[in-house]
């Protein structure tokens, strides 16, 4: 059977990534979290059916809301850390050690050895996602009976959220160190999270400054919006009676337009990693 | 089948004796219309022919920020030649051959590799690389390290799997076929590289100083396999300082400075010419020492420079046409010789002769 590099490459990035210690520490965590996860809300759940249908009603749901959009706040973590940590030295690294010069001397192009690399990536993360938010929501279905609104929507978003942070992650490595890349791809996540929460507590206080400030970081990096609106999405609206917390912000929601512009960013990422590797001496 | 020394008698390819080239009848015979459809057609069959030469580059050159790595390479290597890319560590042989293959692409300049300019990757489909330092992905199982070069090249797995054990078997790997890279010595990587670069029956094959720090036995086996693609009429680009192996292998060279092709001539002509002859010879038994240095004053009918020390006689020669003259006036003269080795100038000597001795500072 004939290939084509991009599939060549994507298949050898995923086996390269799934033989990592590193993904194997993140399956091994995750299923310590589901673990954990799943005793916790068994527990509050066996404390909750003492009380009646009513309160099950207006106290659990929100509770239950809460707690699997804590859990998926996790997961939403948990992958961002195994996509940048697997992915940070992947072409920089490649570049250094001179594993690249094999493989960019075939007959294949340059764009089909990122896409490749995406491709394993982005399988990589995909499976890992599903794996984990399913864990989430299925044992609160199991353990509950509650029923999580709107997941392929907010699953959506979460995933789009991972992908954009593979595509930041590969643009700093075919222009930076390794090091360097892992160090600015966090720092970048760390200046959209602190400007998601300036935004909250700003629109809380009817700040429209501080507003303007945290859409300015979801501009420069859209990834804490993206999970912002993944969790208003998946919101039980009797949650909002319950007032701000950290997974669920009513206040200042991201519009469907920044979700349009994270898409953007993200396909420009791309682009750009293609554009850059393709002209880039090796 | 070439042999050492064709490159240079053969003519420097260039437009005008392409277009008339008598290849094959019927589209050569008419000089080149303005159609330039026509034209293609006929570069097309003229490649599938094999006349492009391998390595075609004008004027290449080379600058990273501001630092010259390659001044000025302009360089055509011919089908079945095995040519050696000689120079001093930093005169810019390894940016050289990675504009060959468009893993660097030039500050300015031009060429082409196999009829397919450079950076286009259908270029590649027949080239095989080694680069220096061997590095691979060692968590790779040998056989799947080459699974995956075979895809890359697009390799029907048919193909492959008949090709992938052919070639652990050239290079002696066979057992070795399911450990892992990592498990491996710097001289098991070199074959397995090796083997990579031959897997798709390249018509180039692109060394990028392939045995640099190797045991004897791995440049034996370097050099063993450089003969074989010579025999079948493989292209091997050398890009070497270890200047007996090149003497050992290339039909020509090149020698390269500071970014720039500062000569090139066929091996052959180039180590020919004055020679040094040791020779090793007793004196004949009850031969008195007068006699006897009557008989060495007589060698200098063919060396101007004959120098005696004990048994070892040294003279210089112009060529290697007296040897068997001064075998035949030893002997005749009752000697006793045990040995006679003329000794070429070595390309080290040359080496140094033309790219002088600052090279590599």
């Amino acid at each position: 059977m004939q290939q084509v590099g991009t599939l060549v490459i994507s298949r050898l990035t995923f086996r390269e990534a799934a033989r990592r210690k590193i993904l194997l520490g993140a399956l091994l965590l995750g299923i310590t979290f589901l673990v954990v996860y799943g005793l916790g809300i068994y527990f509050i759940q066996q404390d909750l059916a003492k009380h009646g249908q009513n309160l099950q009603r207006v106290v659990a749901v929100p509770i239950y809301n809460f707690l699997v959009l804590s859990g998926l706040y996790v997961v939403n973590f948990l992958t961002l850390a195994l996509t940048v940590l697997t992915s940070v030295d992947t072409i920089s690294g490649e570049i250094d050690s001179g594993t690249i010069h094999t493989l960019a001397a075939k007959p294949i192009h340059r764009w089909e050895i990122v896409i490749g690399k995406w491709l394993g990536f982005a399988a990589m993360l995909t499976i890992y996602l599903v794996l984990m938010a399913g864990g989430v929501i299925g044992l609160t279905r199991l353990i509950t009976g509650y029923t999580l609104p709107n997941v392929p929507r907010g699953l959506a978003l979460m995933w789009l959220n991972e992908l954009l942070l593979l595509d930041v992650t590969l643009l700093g490595g075919t222009q930076l160190s390794t090091l360097a890349n892992g160090v600015l791809v966090f720092a970048a996540y760390g200046v959209a999270f602190i400007g998601g929460w300036i935004e909250q507590i700003g629109a809380f206080l009817g700040n429209q400054t501080t507003v303007v400030i945290g859409i300015l970081a979801s501009l420069l990096m859209p990834s804490e919006a993206l999970w912002k609106r993944a969790a208003f999405e998946m919101r039980t609206v009797l949650a909002d009676a319950v007032g701000p917390n950290p997974f669920i912000s009513t206040l200042s929601v991201p519009s469907l337009m920044m979700v349009g512009y994270a898409v953007l960013y993200a396909a420009v990422a791309l682009t750009l990693v293609v554009w850059n590797f393709g002209r880039r001496d090796l | 089948m070439p042999s050492r020394g064709t490159g240079i008698t053969r003519g420097r390819w260039s437009w005008p004796t392409r277009w008339s080239k008598p290849t094959s009848g019927w589209a050569l015979k008419t000089a080149p219309g303005p159609l330039a459809l026509g034209q293609l057609l006929l570069l097309y069959i003229m490649d599938i022919m094999d006349a492009v030469p391998a390595i075609d580059v004008q004027h290449l050159r080379k600058e990273f920020g501001g630092k010259v790595a390659v001044a000025d390479l302009t360089l055509t290597v011919e089908r079945g030649e095995v040519f050696g890319f000689l120079g001093p560590n930093g005169a810019g042989k390894t940016t050289s051959i990675k504009m060959l293959l468009g893993l660097i692409g030039p500050t300015a300049g031009k060429g082409q590799v196999l009829g397919v300019p450079l950076g286009v990757p259908r270029g590649r489909e027949k080239i095989g690389f080694l680069p220096e330092h061997f590095r691979f992905h060692d968590w790779l199982k040998a056989d799947e390290f080459l699974q995956l070069h075979a895809d890359l090249y697009r390799m029907p797995r048919a193909v492959s799997r008949r090709r992938i054990p052919e070639l652990l078997d050239l290079v002696g790997l066979c057992e070795h076929a399911d450990k892992k890279l990592h498990t491996f010595s710097k001289g098991m990587l070199q074959r397995i590289g090796l083997a990579q670069a031959l897997l798709n029956e390249p018509a180039l094959v692109l060394l990028d100083e392939p045995t640099s720090g190797l045991d004897p036995v791995g440049r034996r086996l370097v050099r063993d396999i450089i003969r074989d693609l010579r025999e079948r009429g493989t292209t091997v680009f050398l890009n070497s300082h270890l200047l007996s192996e090149v003497e050992i292998t290339c039909d020509r060279v090149a020698f390269i400075k500071k970014g720039e092709v500062i000569y090139t001539s066929a091996l052959q002509s180039l180590v020919e010419g004055e020679l040094t002859v040791q020779i090793r010879a007793h004196r004949p038994d009850g031969m008195d020492g007068m006699r006897w240095e009557g008989v060495l004053a007589g060698l200098e009918r063919w060396s101007t420079n004959v120098r005696v020390d004990g048994e070892h006689i040294a003279l210089t020669l112009l060529g290697e046409a007296d040897l068997p003259a001064i075998n035949r006036y030893l002997v005749e003269r009752g000697a006793q010789v045990y040995a006679l080795t003329p000794q070429k100038l070595s390309l080290e000597d040359l080496f140094i002769q033309i790219v002088g001795t600052e090279g590599g500072l």
